[in-house]
């Protein structure tokens, strides 16, 4: 766990979504699915993002602006800096036979980088516009739906998946896809274990989903 | 001295944060496990956070056989934080605490204010935890009320060693689209900068009416803020909300406030507790600027 002041290399918007490229400052990018909490200018609390892409020298974040947090993050600028934490918490298992991703809407953030962990796998990404789904342009291989079509419409078995989105998306593909690794989310207010406001119920208990994910097995959460 | 808040840190999930305090405080521990409220149990509001956590933890028995030898390995002084609903409950705690060597203060929280049952007076709580153990022994206290200066004095006078002020005060927050509450048990403890300025007036009232040694906490982000609590009466400063946007803040405000101090120009840093007390001096007064005064 590192943190660093590191410099804004581009703000691009991508459909509704902003596509945030930051210097690495040192950083690692750590494994696919694991995330960072970057400082929201002038709000008290970091914002959690799973890293999107590790370009050269650089960490790129997907942020969806939806609340006041998120909105300063996507009017960042080339040139402006602020303080990510990271990376954090435990990352999609990348020893599969036959990868399948599955994203919907934001929760496509995560894929391009394990994409390109796993040698562009195939992609199955849900939207709920057409103005949403030209994220999918930074996923390679992917079959794009738009609602009132959802990702689990077009899964097909045999795969071993691996996915994040909406907690419906998810819990319909634990009940299809038992083995499925699904990352999930949660307010969140330190990334690190420390503020214990991320609690998910896992076997029964609760238990903090930064320490415990945020990529959990579907078995772990259906229990 | 700078510590933690309870409940605002994990040594064992963040080891190299917890070595960065000169002592660590637990979250708080109660007689039996509790696995906390539902979520959502925190919101970002301006200026601060709520949270809703609802003392999470495992329970005295397993803290006793588990968390402790292990926070014992970190080589940090440690306090534990305990929390129970009547006077017995925490002499019970204290009781099985008082004993083990890796414990260097116990901290009495009788102020959650995200729990039901309202805790027994004061006084009553602090008289049992002292009859039941001869650590060093805290008193946490809530700034949600009247007269905080008499309830640290009946804390005193049924024998704490010290105050930790303040406790969170409970705030609401209403989401923007649906204008129902965030938080699932609806209102939380209100934490972070909106908290400083009545952290400081129960840091002031408290040092001015018992004398205690006070751990001062709300809001604290900045050298400048600990700075604060210290002139307020605060003789060793605790970081809670910071800490969940930087893990590295003990160091960096460890640095600023040596750096306030060395500006201040009182020598020792122990030299700047209670200063907002002093009256000030004649010179201070002329070394006022006229601008600066016709211009309030």
């Amino acid at each position: 766990m590192q943190r660093a002041r590191v410099r804004v290399a581009g703000a691009e918007p991508i459909g509704p979504y902003t596509l945030l490229r930051v210097a690495r400052g040192g950083l690692e990018p750590g494994a696919p699915g694991q995330f960072f909490m970057l400082e929201a200018p002038g709000r008290p609390l970091p914002r959690p993002m799973s890293l999107c892409l590790a370009p050269p020298g650089e960490l790129a974040f997907l942020i969806d602006p939806i609340g006041p947090g998120t909105r300063k993050l996507c009017a960042l600028d080339s040139g402006d800096d602020l303080a990510i934490l990271g990376p954090l918490g435990n990352g999609y298992r990348l020893d599969v036979e036959r990868p399948l991703l599955v994203g919907g809407g934001i929760g496509i953030a995560p894929l391009p980088f394990l994409s390109e962990a796993l040698g562009n796998p195939p992609a199955i990404l849900g939207f709920r516009s057409d103005w949403h789904a030209e994220a999918a342009q930074i996923v390679p291989n992917a079959e794009v739906v738009v609602e009132p079509t959802y990702v689990t419409e077009a899964l097909s078995p045999g795969y071993d998946v691996l996915a994040c989105g909406p907690e419906p998306m998810l819990a319909a593909i634990a009940r299809l896809e038992p083995g499925a690794q699904l990352a999930w989310e949660a307010p969140m207010a330190c990334g690190y274990g420390a503020c214990y406001g991320c609690a998910v119920e896992l076997e029964g208990e609760l238990k903090r989903l930064c320490v415990e994910g945020p990529v959990l097995s579907a078995e772990a959460v259906a229990a | 001295m700078i510590l933690n808040a309870s409940g605002c840190l994990d040594a064992l999930a963040a080891p190299e944060v917890a070595r960065s305090l000169d002592a660590f405080v637990s979250k708080t521990v109660t007689p039996l496990p509790r696995e906390g409220n539902a979520p959502p149990r925190i919101a970002e509001v301006e200026h601060g956070m709520l949270n809703s956590i609802g003392l999470a933890n495992p329970g005295i028995d397993r803290f006793l056989s588990h968390t402790l030898p292990r926070l014992a390995e970190l080589g940090v002084p440690v306090w534990v934080s305990v929390g129970g609903f009547a006077a017995p409950d925490y002499a019970d705690l204290c009781d099985r605490l008082d004993d083990r060597p890796e414990v260097a203060a116990i901290e009495l929280n009788v102020s959650c204010p995200n729990v039901e049952d309202v805790p027994q007076s004061v006084g009553e709580i602090v008289g049992a935890a002292r009859a039941a153990t001869r650590k060093l022994l805290y008193t946490k206290l809530s700034p949600a009320t009247a007269d905080i200066a008499g309830v640290a004095l009946a804390a005193q006078e049924a024998g704490t060693d010290g105050l930790s002020l303040v406790n969170t005060i409970r705030g609401l927050a209403l989401d923007e689209r649906t204008l129902r509450p965030r938080l699932s048990r609806t209102a939380g403890g209100l934490s972070g900068s909106a908290l400083k300025p009545i952290a400081l007036a129960a840091v002031y009232a408290c040092y001015a009416a018992t004398g205690l040694p006070i751990a001062g906490m709300g809001g604290i982000a900045c050298g400048r803020d600990a700075l604060e609590f210290l002139a307020a009466g605060a003789a060793s400063v605790s970081l809670g909300t910071i800490l969940f946007s930087d893990p590295g803040a003990p160091g960096r405000i460890r640095t600023e406030l040596a750096s306030e101090i060395d500006a201040l120009d009182v020598g020792e840093l122990d030299n700047a507790i209670g200063l907002a007390h002093v009256e000030p001096t004649p010179a201070c007064d002329l070394a006022v600027p006229t601008a600066a005064v016709s211009s309030q």
